[in-house]
């Protein structure tokens, strides 16, 4: 177990040291992070300050230096903007965009896994079909579309829920009073943002689990207990549910953290100020340090949730840790 | 038996040729197929088809002038409704934007921006990415570390978030969303092409290509890319959709498409104020024609991969 964790921990080091560098690559490669702030015909003596306040006058290898040790520092970056370190920001608006995380996973499971479940079971019945048409409607509708209609209908035909902000729902300032009650404050304001989030998942999540089920359900030790002569309600509520659930749910971690990252759109839409807002700002304000800081924020987060996954997975199946 | 040899030769090869093509067909999804068709009719022929020009306001009769601004004359008169509403014309079907000028024909131009990013996009994509994954299959040891390792990393960030920043750098601009979306999203091929090759390359007549001395550009370009084109056409139709979304999020932020022109995901951006003031149907036309764009991508996809992979079949 010792060395299987040694061993992803190395490889999740390498895969953060390639992100960094990518990240790295590709905006120095594929555009000018300058061109973000001095538009074309600029002063070239403003172009010139900027490049050397940003190091960008440099040669490469020195830039290259100069990144990975300030990240190593744990320093992503400063704003132009607000003039804080992008690290702060991103932590002071994490929580908001947890929360809308955390409340949109919640409806893409309960939109997807329960359609999944019976679509599975029902193969080619109106069920199925009518589960598949619900996926493909899940995966071809974007989030933001479905946010606007949301809007239409239930904040403006019916004025049931509020349009857009936070209320007092999301955290604005890192108050430690507030840090409890913050999760269960003013869900109004976020239904709409976190169904218009979820419903994209929820087709994904639907196919998932109906393959996960399928795949179960063919399987040999469900036609033993079948052959056993348990009552086929049991045998999937029992037998079947669970072990179907270990892709659902092996799957709905990352996508808990893909939503944080994917939600910038919506975000913008419903005005919710978590950190896809900040990535919005950050190009509205043409604050380079901003977004890119934000987007390496986001790459770390995720290889060390992948890397969380991979250990527990080790630790719960023995067969994944003696492979490697 | 002999009946049936007796037979054979009076069915003719004319209505044997249709049956088979008709059992081939009998399967293709025609609804999606038939959107997909009229969205592309539409966006080509959109210079010939529209009504009005996509970036100069629609002249107003002299009417909606007077009902409008209460003057007889007028450069413009923005947010007319659709035709089945008080105050829409048939001359403008869908009404006009907060410019003045004609909705149906922006959309319809909008349309050609959506497959023509889409489309590029995607195939620069597939390119870059099944010769990466082929080069990484074949090849082996360090060109399959190497090139896998950058694979995983690329694969880490969301498409969307990593689109964003590239956007960043590269400012607005149509080509500049299709480069964007060919450097996110070939890490989805390569991975996928790479496990098909590993398996290709043991087989017999690979193996025999080597012992004939083929060398391995040949190998790769007559021999393992024909064969992994199944797995890249199920990709690349599955990815169009992907592709489609993210240029209209990109455009709704401000960094994909630039301003004058009508990409559907700028179009409706712009038109979220309008939401506010009650004029519900202009954000949500350019969102119908998204929906069902990546709809019937979708569903032409899923198709194809059932008919072209059997082992997915009920998947």
């Amino acid at each position: 177990m010792k060395k299987y964790v040694l061993v992803r921990a190395f490889y999740s080091l390498i895969t953060l040291w390639l992100l960094v560098t990518v990240v790295f690559a590709m905006v120095r490669l594929t555009g000018d992070p300058v061109a973000m702030k001095a538009e074309a015909g600029a002063d070239p003596a403003y172009v010139a300050q900027l490049k050397h306040d940003w190091g960008l006058d440099q040669p490469l290898h020195r830039q290259y230096l100069s990144f990975i040790g300030n990240l190593l520092r744990g320093n992503f970056g400063h704003s132009f903007e607000k003039s804080l370190p992008v690290r702060d920001i991103y932590f002071e608006r994490l929580p908001n965009s947890l929360k809308l995380g955390f409340a949109a996973f919640m409806i893409s499971i309960v939109l997807g896994v329960p359609f999944g479940m019976l679509s599975a079971l029902k193969v080619n019945s109106w069920w199925d079909r009518g589960g598949k048409l619900l996926a493909l409607f899940g995966l071809s509708m974007p989030g933001f579309f479905v946010g606007l209609v949301l809007m239409i209908v239930f904040g403006i035909v019916l004025g049931w829920l509020p349009v857009l902000g936070k209320g007092r729902s999301a955290l604005v300032a890192a108050d430690p009073s507030t840090w409890m009650t913050f999760w269960f404050r003013d869900w109004s304001y976020l239904i709409m943002p976190a169904f218009a989030l979820g419903w994209y998942f929820s087709g994904a999540m639907l196919r998932i689990t109906r393959s996960g089920m399928l795949d179960v359900l063919g399987s040999d030790y469900i036609k033993l207990v079948r052959l056993k002569g348990v009552p086929e309600r049991m045998v999937v509520a029992k037998h079947a549910f669970k072990n179907s659930m270990i892709p659902v749910l092996t799957f709905a971690g990352l996508n808990l953290l893909i939503m944080v990252n994917v939600a910038v759109v919506i975000e913008v839409i419903f005005n919710w100020p978590g950190v896809g807002q900040l990535l919005y700002d950050g190009l509205s304000n043409r604050d380079f340090p901003m977004v890119q800081g934000v987007v390496l924020m986001q790459g770390v987060m995720i290889v060390i949730l992948n890397f969380t996954i991979d250990v527990l997975y080790g630790y719960v199946d023995p067969r994944i840790r003696l492979s490697r | 038996m002999a009946t049936v040899l007796q037979r054979a030769p009076s069915i003719g090869g004319f209505s044997r040729v249709v049956r088979r093509s008709y059992r081939v067909l009998a399967d293709v999804p025609t609804i999606p197929l038939l959107i997909l068709g009229v969205l592309a009719f539409l966006a080509v022929f959109a210079p010939v088809l529209a009504p009005h020009s996509k970036l100069t306001p629609v002249t107003p009769t002299a009417e909606q002038c007077q009902a409008k601004f209460s003057m007889a004359s007028c450069p413009y008169v923005d947010n007319v409704p659709p035709f089945w509403m008080p105050g829409g014309t048939l001359d403008t079907p869908l009404g006009t934007d907060f410019l003045g000028r004609d909705v149906l024909s922006r959309l319809m131009y909008g349309a050609r921006i959506s497959l023509v990013v889409a489309l590029t996009g995607t195939l620069f994509a597939g390119a870059i990415g099944t010769l990466l994954g082929v080069l990484a299959g074949y090849m082996g040891k360090w060109w399959d570390q190497i090139i896998m390792r950058v694979t995983d990393a690329w694969l880490t960030l969301p498409s969307l978030v990593f689109a964003i920043l590239l956007s960043s750098v590269r400012g607005p601009g149509l080509w500049n969303v299709v480069v964007i979306l060919a450097l996110v999203f070939w890490s989805r091929y390569s991975r996928a092409v790479r496990g098909e090759v590993l398996s290709l390359r043991e087989r017999d007549f690979v193996k025999l290509a080597e012992i004939n001395g083929i060398g391995k550009p040949t190998i790769i370009f007559r021999h393992l890319i024909p064969n992994v084109m199944n797995t890249v056409m199920v990709l690349f139709s599955l990815q169009v959709g992907v592709a489609v979304i993210i240029e209209a999020s990109l455009s709704f932020l401000g960094v994909g498409v630039p301003p004058p022109e009508p990409s559907w995901g700028l179009m409706m951006a712009q038109e979220r104020e309008s939401l506010m003031d009650g004029r519900w149907w202009l954000p949500v036309f350019p969102g119908i024609g998204i929906t069902m764009l990546v709809l019937s991508a979708n569903m032409l996809g899923d198709w194809l991969r059932v008919r072209l992979d059997p082992q997915l079949r009920n998947r």
